[in-house]
């Protein structure tokens, strides 16, 4: 145990202390990076099932469509609630916002530890839904009226329901948390303006859940009250509309995107910076382009609306409102570029994962734009071509941003530095394989072929093949990356405390690695 | 250089429950604002006809110029209702300011008495604001005995105001529709919504 050695000043408490009832910012954000594993792996296993049955046309695994529906509504669900967000807001988040700013925990540790513990009952009770009834079969958006009673009309609609108000109310108290500790809490001469990257980002990233998530909380509240207690919020028949959730849904669920993706815009920063050896270029420009991403998100969510009625002027303004996205962003992916120019760069596995990142989320950029706009859109809405655009910001972007986070940070966090070898090679396999399974769907959302079925025309094989063979080198690589951690936690280097030597200047490189229990005990001083 | 000083523990302390609870009620807030959302959204579409919501009220002005458009008229049942709900007619021909009257016959197929109500909406959206009712059954629960049958007239005009508006100058075909459902009351008072029949995607399932 590396604690051992610090035992006298350094007390950690027993086992069931420790991680039942945790108020270290560290073991519970250990918790969080843990508890994102395990939800992967069910995520994963969901995506690939679905691949094994698009693999041929026709039905292969799945028994009807709206088996099919649930595993789309469970593997989307469960990747944004409980696999992205618990990684990098939950895990990175409280791991390293208190040491970056050099307080000696978070503002509310308790509150901390109610968020986390809130995270499980939530993922148990949507996992749980998959074996009830019909299950929660009506997509990660939960439109009324697919969501309610007439065509979900067992408990398992409610269970997804009470999960998602679980899973909020963990995002509002971990995002009041942060906020407090991020405006309270920072070592003295730490203003906001030399705050690093990282901890804007999940300022931003909370404030961005304060304002959302609730929305999402008071529109599903609806939407259980219309299932079980008669009121007619969302059902024409009692003078409801049920466009109305798509609204509250998208006012939501934009921002939800932000929320993904700004916390792994912070990590990159660092890694790029880190393995550069420069300072990141713009300091003020990226911390203020993610500030303007999470305002400007907040007035396009009808962007996700352009086929649901709404006429020619209103869809204008979205797509201008929504184009405009794209400077901010493009503010960020520019500097780092020029952050990496006339850098000494070093192509360590972060660096691979972080490089990755801009390139592939640069890709799902493009198609943003182009699904922006609102005439595109007519044709390619619900087709692959949208699938193929979000999995290239999340389920590339995101979880790019999170292995780099992983691989930078993993010394830090354990004391034992990866084996860089390994690590480069599963950043192949993870690079080749995520492409491999959505790049197709690009072709296959040209063609027209819509999500959320089961089957497809018999011309579309070809790409689908391609595409399920990707997703099986990315279930390799994802058990290569047990197979990294498991050398990592084995046999891996005891790491020194700046193991990256010149280049990575924040305060989490300034305590040994593992940090001791508790850090900054005495606060540092920034200059 | 002056280093500022580390905030005292307990001033600290009051300052953290401050930004906790100025969260905490920001996202209550939210939360408010999210259910304040239903009476403005309603009153939104009402007013701007937004959505296809079509005018009510105004007579029609009688018929002006020549230009006519086709009104064509379907209809839709809500699976927890057991009518038969379907228009008379397909299409009609109509001039602009010209009154017209179309009817929609609805049967109840089961054997005891039901009670529905309907909505409506007019397509392409933009048309909402130009199409006008006069007379209507829309927002009206009917209650209909086993095998009765009824005719449900409407009677519309086409705002000629339409084509001085550059989006919708273009539209000479306007789809009414109308979708009946089951009142609330009538379907808690027969139990049927917890009895809704088998559903989308399950229905080839030996």
């Amino acid at each position: 145990m590396a604690h051992a050695a610090h035992a006298h000043h350094d007390h950690a408490p027993g086992f069931v202390k420790r991680w039942l009832f945790s108020t270290n910012h560290k073991d519970i954000g250990t918790l969080y990076i843990l508890f994102s594993v395990v939800a992967a792996i069910v995520g994963i296993a969901l995506s690939v099932l679905m691949r094994i049955e698009l693999q041929q046309p026709g039905m292969q695994i799945f028994a009807d469509g709206q088996m099919w529906n649930t595993y789309v509504s469970a593997h989307g669900l469960i990747m944004v609630f409980f696999v992205i967000m618990p990684a990098l807001i939950g895990g990175f988040g409280n791991w390293f916002v208190p040491i970056m700013i050099g307080a000696p925990d978070m503002a509310f540790p308790r509150l901390n530890n109610i968020s986390f513990w809130l995270l499980v009952p939530a993922f148990l009770l949507l996992v749980a839904s998959l074996f009830v009834g019909e299950g929660p079969g009506a997509g990660w958006t939960i439109y009324p009226p697919l969501s309610d009673s007439t065509y979900h009309p067992s408990p398992a609609m409610d269970m997804a329901l009470f999960s998602l108000h679980l899973a909020g109310a963990s995002s509002i108290l971990g995002a009041a948390n942060f906020i407090t500790t991020i405006l309270n809490m920072r070592a003295p001469g730490m203003t906001l303006h030399k705050m690093p990257l990282f901890v804007w980002a999940i300022l931003v990233t909370a404030f961005l859940l304060l304002l959302a998530v609730p929305v999402l909380g008071g529109a599903i509240t609806m939407l259980i009250t219309d299932r079980n207690f008669g009121t007619a919020f969302f059902r024409p028949e009692g003078g409801g509309d049920p466009v109305l959730f798509q609204h509250l849904f998208w006012f939501f669920g934009h921002p939800e995107v932000y929320i993904m993706i700004l916390p792994a815009f912070g990590i990159i920063s660092h890694v790029i910076s880190t393995f550069s050896r420069k300072p990141v270029f713009g300091y003020l420009g990226m911390a203020y382009a993610m500030v303007a991403i999470g305002v400007v998100g907040f007035v396009v969510w009808a962007h996700h609306m352009y086929t649901s009625g709404i006429d020619v002027d209103t869809r204008a303004y979205f797509m201008a409102a929504t184009l405009v996205i794209a400077v901010p962003t493009g503010v960020k992916i520019f500097s780092w570029i020029a952050t990496m120019w006339g850098g000494s760069i070093r192509f360590e596995t972060p660096m691979l994962f972080a490089i990755g990142f801009i390139f592939l989320f640069t890709i799902g950029g493009v198609t943003g734009v182009v699904l922006a706009n609102a005439s595109i859109t007519q044709i390619l809405h619900n087709t692959y071509y949208v699938v193929a655009h979000f999995h290239y910001v999340l389920s590339l972007g995101a979880v790019f941003g999170i292995y780099a986070g992983i691989y930078y940070w993993i010394g830090k966090m354990s004391g034992r530095q990866y084996p860089e070898k390994l690590g480069k090679i599963h950043f192949w396999l993870t690079f080749i394989g995520v492409n491999l399974t959505f790049f197709p769907m690009h072709f296959l959302g040209n063609q027209g072929m819509p999500r959320r079925y089961p089957d497809y025309a018999d011309a579309m094989w070809g790409w689908n093949l391609i595409s399920s063979i990707g997703s099986y080198i990315s279930v390799v690589s994802f058990l290569f990356f047990f197979y990294v951690m498991y050398v990592t936690f084995r046999r891996g280097e005891q790491a020194a405390p700046n193991y990256w030597g010149e280049g990575a200047t924040t305060l989490e490189w300034q305590v040994s690695s593992p940090p001791p229990f508790h850090t900054f005990e005495e606060l540092p001083r920034i200059r | 250089m002056k280093l500022a000083q580390p905030t005292p523990p307990e001033l600290l302390a009051r300052r953290n429950r401050r930004t906790l609870l100025a969260a905490f009620a920001f996202a209550g807030g939210m939360v408010g604002v999210s259910f304040a959302a239903v009476p403005l959204y309603d009153w939104f579409c009402r007013v701007t006809g937004f959505g296809g919501r079509p005018m009510i009220g105004a007579a029609a002005p009688g018929a002006a110029g020549d230009v006519t458009v086709t009104i064509r008229f379907v209809a839709a049942t809500h699976p927890s209702l057991p009518w038969r709900f379907v228009p008379q007619q397909s299409a009609m021909q109509l001039r602009l300011g010209e009154e017209g009257i179309a009817f929609y016959t609805a049967r109840n197929l089961s054997d005891r008495p039901v009670t529905g109500i309907s909505t409506y909406n007019v397509s392409p959206d933009i048309a909402g604001r130009y199409f006008h009712k006069t007379a209507c059954f829309c927002f009206e629960e009917q209650t209909l005995e086993p095998g009765q049958s009824v005719d449900m007239p409407l009677s519309f005009w086409v705002d000629p105001a339409m084509l001085q508006d550059a989006q919708a100058r273009e539209i000479r075909t306007i789809t009414v529709s109308y979708t009946f459902f089951r009142s609330l009351e009538d379907a808690a008072r027969s139990g049927a919504l917890a009895a809704a029949g088998p559903h989308v995607g399950r229905g080839n399932r030996p």
